[in-house]
């Protein structure tokens, strides 16, 4: 009787760790970033010609970096939990990273496009999806060839930063921003660092 | 005059995605160097995309755009050792296909070990229980039981 007692333990045991693992998410792979200062780059701002932005600018205030591109599925998931977000106002900045707007786009054959036509052409789709789908930035700006997202460890499109007025990353999230989680960890971080 | 044509476009079809591939990446291939050791960087690195594949393997946006990362990082004369760390400090143990050993990974390296040193104890001291077991209920049969023993093995041949 002990025996079957010690085997169905052991079962039982095994059965939670299984289902343990089974609800993790995989693709939710904890960032070294979150921690540390939020990488500097220099990139051209959506609809403002000749001008860059880095993440010094937003110095002094807690912000938040979203990572997004006109292909991305997922963004049109979000979006309007950003838009919704900027609507009401609370005076958190949204900084929009568009990432490879051109390059990450399967359906287009980048050999066919001329080098020099690559920044314009992003431009223009980028700024089509915004006037379409609602802007929530503060503005836009572009990495074009996906080396800010590489310095950003951005490995799968939607990706949100929150980051302090030191200029610290504070949270990652990966995936789309739902109305939860929204609700539960970006506004109760963003509050008590905004204190 | 038909078979070596046969066989001409057989090995035409082998090389041909091996070509097509390495149009793809046809800046490295000039350094074979160099070329070696983004092979051998690209296969301990884990793609984020896929998971479960290398940067070597994958043909994934990212796996693509890292493999032009590490080739840039070898061009400027960076160290193994440098390059890993930069992917680390980016994307963070988990893109390493051999994590360190630490504290949070320590189950992972440890548990194997663990688990097989329970299954040898546990094995042993079953295997001492049953031998004591066995030494002490092992009697020789009875005259009656030898007899019986026979009788239906007799029975057994007969049939």
């Amino acid at each position: 009787m002990n025996r079957y007692f010690w085997i169905l333990g052991a079962f039982i045991a095994l059965a939670a760790l299984l289902a343990v693992g089974l609800g993790l998410n995989p693709r939710e792979v904890p960032s070294p970033l979150v921690g540390k200062p939020a990488p500097a780059f220099n990139l051209a701002v959506l609809g403002k010609e000749g001008e860059t932005m880095g993440p010094e600018a937003m110095r002094g205030k807690v912000w938040l970096l979203n990572v997004w591109a006109s292909w991305c599925v997922s963004c049109r998931q979000e979006h309007p939990v950003l838009v919704e977000f900027s609507r009401r106002g609370n005076g958190t900045p949204i900084v929009g990273l568009n990432y490879k707007e051109l390059r990450g786009d399967g359906e287009i054959d980048m050999r066919r496009v001329v080098p020099e036509q690559e920044a314009p052409l992003a431009r223009e789709r980028a700024a089509g999806w915004l006037k379409q789908h609602g802007d929530p930035y503060l503005l836009t700006v572009m990495d074009i060839d996906g080396r800010v997202g590489i310095d950003y460890g951005v490995y799968g499109v939607p990706e949100t930063y929150v980051i302090d007025k030191e200029g610290v990353i504070r949270m990652k999230h990966t995936g789309p921003v739902s109305p939860q989680i929204l609700n539960d960890k970006i506004l109760p971080l963003v509050a008590e660092l905004s204190r | 005059m038909k078979a070596l044509y046969i066989a001409g476009l057989l090995v035409s079809l082998c090389i041909l995605p091996a070509q097509a591939s390495s149009t793809y990446e046809a800046a490295v291939a000039t350094d074979p160097v160099a070329e070696k050791r983004l092979q051998a960087l690209s296969r301990e690195l884990r793609c984020l995309v896929c998971q479960n594949e290398t940067i070597a393997d994958s043909n994934a946006e990212l796996a693509v755009d890292l493999r032009r990362e590490i080739r840039g990082m070898i061009q400027e004369g960076r160290s193994d050792n440098e390059i890993l760390e930069f992917m680390v400090t980016r994307y963070g143990d988990f893109v390493l296909y051999r994590p360190p050993v630490k504290a949070i990974t320590l189950l992972l390296w440890g548990g194997p070990i663990a688990l097989l040193l329970i299954a040898v104890l546990s094995l042993r001291s079953y295997l001492k229980r049953r031998s004591i077991l066995v030494a002490k209920t092992d009697k020789p049969l009875s005259a009656e039981e030898a007899r019986r023993a026979e009788a239906l093995l007799k029975e057994l041949d007969s049939k």
